[in-house]
């Protein structure tokens, strides 16, 4: 498709991000006194429908139907979003291999909207029909099969997958002819990779099973970082200051839920020169991170106020928009 | 080939350019920023006027050959069929005339959608800024105005 003909749809996108909640908009929603306020607010702003229930998971689930609905209506090539849904689709291979595998039905929740659904992928696995699934998953899949089947354990089961989803989602990357895509999974996993060396490091797990769980990408040495959580949580948080991860070090000091903050942040840092682009499919993508995001800090603030979680607690949490 | 075309038929063939490659030029651009307008409008229909000034702004090449191929074709009487014939020269002369505003109206124009198209984006997000918006592609028509002077002034100069 040549870059002139996503202009319609980039056009189309500016005027969305107008509707698009900013940090202001975020601060009222937090000024609301309970679940309750919350949701009449988002109702007020458009959220949700005429249809839709005022229902917190309702609401949250209209609106990213509605975000896929506005990409599908404009027509442009989808395959530049696949690098969106790998997330999901491995979520839903480990799912169904973990209800074939252990025979527990009902235990997994899978992703609607998937390019497999959740039948076909569990007629897959129950079959071994792994050359039905896409190229990405093929290894992965068996492997993780015959590894629950034999050894029954099921966080290597899990780290076979995710490590396959991110290599997947680097590959996407490269084969991209846009920035936005490449930038988007570079950042993904290395925030991933950083995520994993955290939590290896606090639960004593080895080198041998870091180097499995984390994929190789640019920008950051997996070997290096391996090695630091081996050493315990602070050298790498050292390891983290070399490599010009500052302000992960910093969040990760803080709080857990500071360094959560910090890995959104980040992926949304990197699409945010898609806002100055009009010819390329960059601003469409951006967009549907911007939404994700903005959905997710949108359901932290709800669960806070459900919850009755203080509201620095909440605060704390809460992601950078896009706008 | 070249040699047996008149003098009269130099003019006309840079009058000719002078329209159809400043209407090409136009028609690009136009098409172009018309895009993102319709992209704008299919979202927030209250921003149809002034998303439609900024499409309108490539236009202006394609109006510029037009009157360069106008005042060729009545300079000479091509238009009210008493020509005198030109000879060859005058008739190159013409043809060299004619040629600024036809390369520049087309690359210009097409150059202003593109600039149109990110002006419109400005509008979408940011209405109040119209005015700004409006200035960045009407810095591009500064060289079809350039090229329009240069072609009407060197097609009015030659004498027959």
């Amino acid at each position: 498709m040549s870059k002139n003909q996503y202009t319609y749809a980039v056009a189309r996108i500016r005027a969305l991000e107008v509707a698009l909640f900013s940090a202001s908009v975020i601060e009222q929603l937090m000024a609301c006194k309970d679940e309750e306020a919350c949701l009449r607010f988002l109702a007020d702003k458009g959220w949700g429908g005429a249809d839709v229930p005022l229902d917190a998971d309702a609401i949250l689930a209209r609106e990213k139907e509605k975000t896929w609905e506005t990409i599908g209506e404009m027509r442009v090539d989808m395959e530049v979003f696949d690098v969106l849904s790998y997330a999901d689709a491995f979520h839903n291979l480990k799912a169904a291999v973990k209800e074939v595998c252990t025979g527990k039905s009902g235990g997994s929740v899978f992703y609607e909207g998937t390019a497999i659904p959740k039948e076909e992928m569990m007629r897959i696995i129950q079959e071994k029909d792994f050359a039905a699934l896409p190229e990405s998953m093929r290894e992965a899949a068996a492997e993780a099969v015959d590894t629950l089947l034999h050894s029954g354990d099921g966080q290597l089961c899990d780290v076979i997958i995710d490590r396959a989803a991110l290599e997947a989602m680097l590959e996407a990357g490269r084969r991209s002819k846009e920035e936005v895509v490449r930038d988007y999974a570079q950042s993904t996993v290395a925030v991933t990779n950083i995520k994993i060396a955290v939590r290896c490091a606090r639960t004593g797990k080895s080198l041998e099973f870091m180097k499995r769980a984390m994929a190789p990408c640019p920008g950051l040495d997996v070997d290096r970082l391996a090695h630091a959580a081996l050493a315990g949580e602070s050298s790498v948080m050292d390891y983290l200051r070399e490599e010009g991860y500052e302000e992960a070090a910093d969040a990760l000091k803080e709080s857990a839920s500071a360094f959560e903050r910090w890995c959104d942040n980040r992926v949304i840092r990197a699409v945010q020169p898609q806002k100055y682009n009009a010819f390329s499919a960059g601003p469409l993508v951006a967009y549907v991170i911007a939404r994700e995001n903005e959905i997710k800090t949108v359901r932290i603030i709800l669960t806070g106020k459900q919850n009755g979680l203080p509201d620095d607690a909440i605060r704390e949490r809460i992601r950078e928009m896009y706008v | 080939m070249l040699s047996s075309i008149s003098g009269n038929g130099w003019a006309l063939l840079g009058a000719a350019l002078a329209a159809t490659l400043a209407g090409i030029g136009s028609a690009w651009g136009v098409g172009l920023a018309g895009q993102a307008a319709s992209g704008v409008v299919t979202e927030d229909p209250s921003k149809f006027a002034k998303v439609l000034v900024i499409q309108l702004l490539p236009g202006t090449q394609g109006i510029y050959g037009l009157l360069v191929a106008f005042v060729t074709l009545s300079q000479f009487g091509l238009l009210g069929g008493n020509a005198a014939e030109l000879p060859v020269e005058t008739g190159l002369m013409v043809f060299a005339a004619c040629l600024p505003i036809a390369i520049v109206g087309m690359i210009s124009a097409y150059h202003q959608g593109k600039t149109a198209v990110a002006a419109i984006g400005i509008v979408a997000k940011k209405p109040d800024q119209f005015g700004k918006a409006m200035l960045f592609p009407a810095m591009v028509e500064t060289y079809a105005i350039l090229a329009l002077l240069i072609s009407i002034l060197a097609v009015t100069s030659i004498r027959v």
